[in-house]
């Protein structure tokens, strides 16, 4: 797609994936100890599409994601300290404990939360939009969600009210072909999900294989559209798949509702090792090397830090 | 808008204290369907695209569950919006984003982000509404930890709950009953905030507690004129608001009367008057024998059809009966007379 895209490009999007990558294989390996109270649906196979897409916003951008929303928020630039921490139910973590792998949150760096009810931060993410309008600042504002999620209705009247009011937001559909373990081809009537975002007048895109630089190229002209004020929302389906199961570590091929061979396919194209191919042994090397270090003091940081006290269970349930 | 008192009506209470917090605030902004049609929401909404720009009151497309959403995600990037719906029953759509997202959103980011929302609810009775245009279903919000609720009931304390309401930096749900649009008094012409978790008591007596909730304070204050012919003295308390809800000036009241009559504007079952008489025992079970007992719809859906629709709700002569028999005991000994409810009686339509 990209094909002479410069090497500073190159090793951002790869320290952001394989570090991604790294923290999600550390995830599945600590599990079984139960350190980890918090279910967690792992992206491992789908990190691309946040890596491509967040890589292509600004800092003071704003990202709305899932309950799958580790990518996102470290793609974003969330705290790696504060999400494992969360994970751990720490007092240090991005929300004190209280939230868990399924609501992250880093304000900090534009990620503004996430949703164990599926499709609901898409509505959040329209009126985020619509409040930066109404500031006349311009903010672009994201939002992830999964194929699952253009099934709700709410996907429908944010799309159509986005598009009414030609917001600056970009929808990008996660579609990793499953929700949990029902195929999307189950699921579907008519076109597509890309004539679904059209019917509403908004320009819609699928790229292919996890495409890293695909999205970000996209996703770059999309923004650069929106904040030139030339256009309003986007659309983006980003094909993608999940190498484990839907929620917790671990293969599940043995459920049969997928086959060896479509992971097979999958994996085959990996985009953390297509990256590091195309960035040369070196550099990739070095950056892995970085990523090790910060990943195993993160895990470190959340083992030593403590658990909050009794006195926060009733606090923060309102604002003075 | 005010006469030589000073006064105006609950419409008109709620459209000042919008436009005053509109003028005050530059993220204030109001929305949902029909806000900016000409008939602006019985006045409440009137015409204030004109006065603030298109994008400060401005009408949706029918889509209750994302737009409630669209208010959240607003008001997480700092603005205040006023989330308006003609009837409350139009809030079952909403559910989804109040409860599992307004109401969540600042417990489970540890405080990180609130969410100052006001959802406004117009509780539809007047005559023939029927199952699905009359509803309260305070109930469901106070349930929720997260979700504020209020129902003022004279046109001060609507304008000022609205104040405060537009201030909060929660979210708000606000209920309005059609039949008190209409009431006028005294309203203060400045903008000032009535208090959230502070009961007001409307009337003083010792021989019961009258607590009732939104329309049913203007039966309560029927009833207590029903009840002093016959000599018994009744305190007639407003929550006003119902999520915080002040039970303290409630018990205050019943350790005086030792009786507590809850009248609600909605189903007893799992509602605000079971709340209320659960939370009274618990407090003087053991220490005090108190007499309780409450009133609310009948068990079935609205009918429509006057006679029954006048049997479905509760007014000042059945509040009247309750209350003596709670205090002399014996239903039939006494039958009130006197004026009924003169705005339910005189409603013409059509809507
Ligand atoms: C409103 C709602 N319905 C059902 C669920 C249960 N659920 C959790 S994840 C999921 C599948 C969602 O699939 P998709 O949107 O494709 O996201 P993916 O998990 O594949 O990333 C379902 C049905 C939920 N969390 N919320
Ligand atoms: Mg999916």
């Amino acid at each position: 797609m990209t094909p002479h895209a410069n090497s500073a490009l190159l090793a951002k999007l790869y320290r952001s994936i394989y570090r991604i990558r790294r923290v999600e294989e550390e995830i599945e390996r600590i599990y079984p100890t139960d350190k980890i109270k918090s279910p967690v649906h792992l992206s491992l196979g789908q990190e691309s599409v946040a890596v491509g897409v967040c890589a292509a916003l600004h800092k003071d951008d704003i990202v709305f994601a899932t309950y799958r929303g580790h990518a996102a928020y470290l793609a974003k630039g969330g705290d790696l300290n504060r999400m494992i921490a969360e994970l751990y139910g720490k007092a240090t973590g991005c929300a004190r404990g209280k939230a868990g792998s399924m609501h992250l949150i880093d304000r900090a760096a534009g990620f503004m939360g996430t949703s164990a009810i599926v499709a609901t931060t898409i509505p959040q993410a329209v009126g985020y939009a619509f409040a930066m309008r109404y500031r006349k600042q311009d903010t672009v504002t994201v939002v992830f969600f999964g194929d699952g999620a253009v099934e709700e209705g709410a996907f429908h009247e944010s799309l159509n009210f986005a598009a009414l009011k030609q917001l600056p937001i970009i929808f990008v559909c996660e579609n990793n072909l499953y929700a949990i373990h029902a195929p999307l081809r189950d699921r579907l009537a008519g076109a597509g999900l890309c004539a679904r975002a059209q019917s509403y007048g908004i320009p819609a895109k699928r790229i292919e294989d996890g495409d890293t630089l695909a999205l970000h190229s996209e996703v770059s002209l999309a923004a650069a559209e929106i904040r030139a004020g030339r256009s309003g929302p986007h659309f983006i389906e980003a094909m993608t798949y999940r190498y484990v199961r839907h929620v917790g570590p671990g293969d599940d091929l043995f459920l049969k509702y997928r086959s060896q061979e479509e992971l097979d396919a999958w994996k085959a194209k990996d985009e953390v090792k297509r990256l590091a191919a195309m960035l040369g042994a070196p550099e990739a090397q070095r950056i892995r090397d970085e990523a090790e270090k910060e990943i195993a003091a993160a895990f470190d940081f959340a083992e030593k830090s403590p658990f909050p006290s009794p006195r926060e269970l009733e606090e923060n349930l309102f604002h003075a | 808008m005010r006469n030589a008192a000073g006064e105006i009506t609950y419409a008109q209470a709620l459209y000042e204290a919008t436009v005053q917090e509109m003028e005050r605030d530059a993220g204030v902004f109001v929305y949902g369907l029909g806000v900016d049609d000409p008939i602006g929401m019985y006045g409440t909404t009137l015409d204030l695209h004109k006065k603030f720009g298109a994008d400060r009151n401005f009408d949706t497309p029918l889509s209750e569950d994302a737009m409630t959403g669209i208010g959240i995600g607003a008001a997480l990037a700092g603005l205040r919006p006023i989330h308006v719906h003609q009837r409350m029953d139009f809030l079952m759509l909403c559910m989804n984003q109040l409860v599992n997202i307004a109401a969540k959103a600042s417990y489970m980011y540890a405080g990180q982000v609130q969410v100052p929302m006001v959802v406004r609810g117009i509780i539809g009775r007047s005559w023939g509404q029927g199952a699905q245009h009359s509803q309260s279903l305070h109930a469901f919000f106070m349930h929720v930890p997260g979700l504020k609720v209020v129902a003022p009931v004279t046109p001060h304390d609507a304008k000022g709950c609205m104040i405060a309401a537009i201030r909060d930096n929660n979210p708000v749900v606000f209920m309005e009953h059609r039949m008190l649009y209409n009431n006028r008094g005294f309203v203060p012409p400045e903008a000032y905030e009535v208090p959230f978790g502070k009961a007001r008591v409307l009337a003083e007596g010792d021989d019961l507690t009258l607590v009732a909730i939104s329309h049913m304070v203007v039966e309560a204050i029927r009833a207590r004129a029903h009840l002093a012919e016959v000599g018994i003295g009744v305190e007639v308390i407003d929550p006003v608001s119902l999520a915080p809800l002040d039970m303290d000036t409630i018990a205050r009241s019943v350790e005086k009367t030792g009786r507590l009559l809850v009248v609600d504007n909605d189903w007893t079952n799992c509602g605000a008057s079971a709340e209320i008489i659960a939370e009274t025992v618990e407090r003087f079970q053991g220490k005090r024998a108190v007499r309780v007992a409450r009133l609310g719809y009948a068990p079935v859906p609205c009918p429509t059809t006057k006679p029954l629709e006048n049997l479905y709700y509760q007014n000042g002569r059945t509040i009247a009966l309750k209350a003596y028999d709670m205090v002399k005991g014996g239903v039939g000994h006494w039958e009130p007379h006197g004026e009924d409810a003169k705005e339910i009686a005189e409603f013409k339509g059509p809507f």
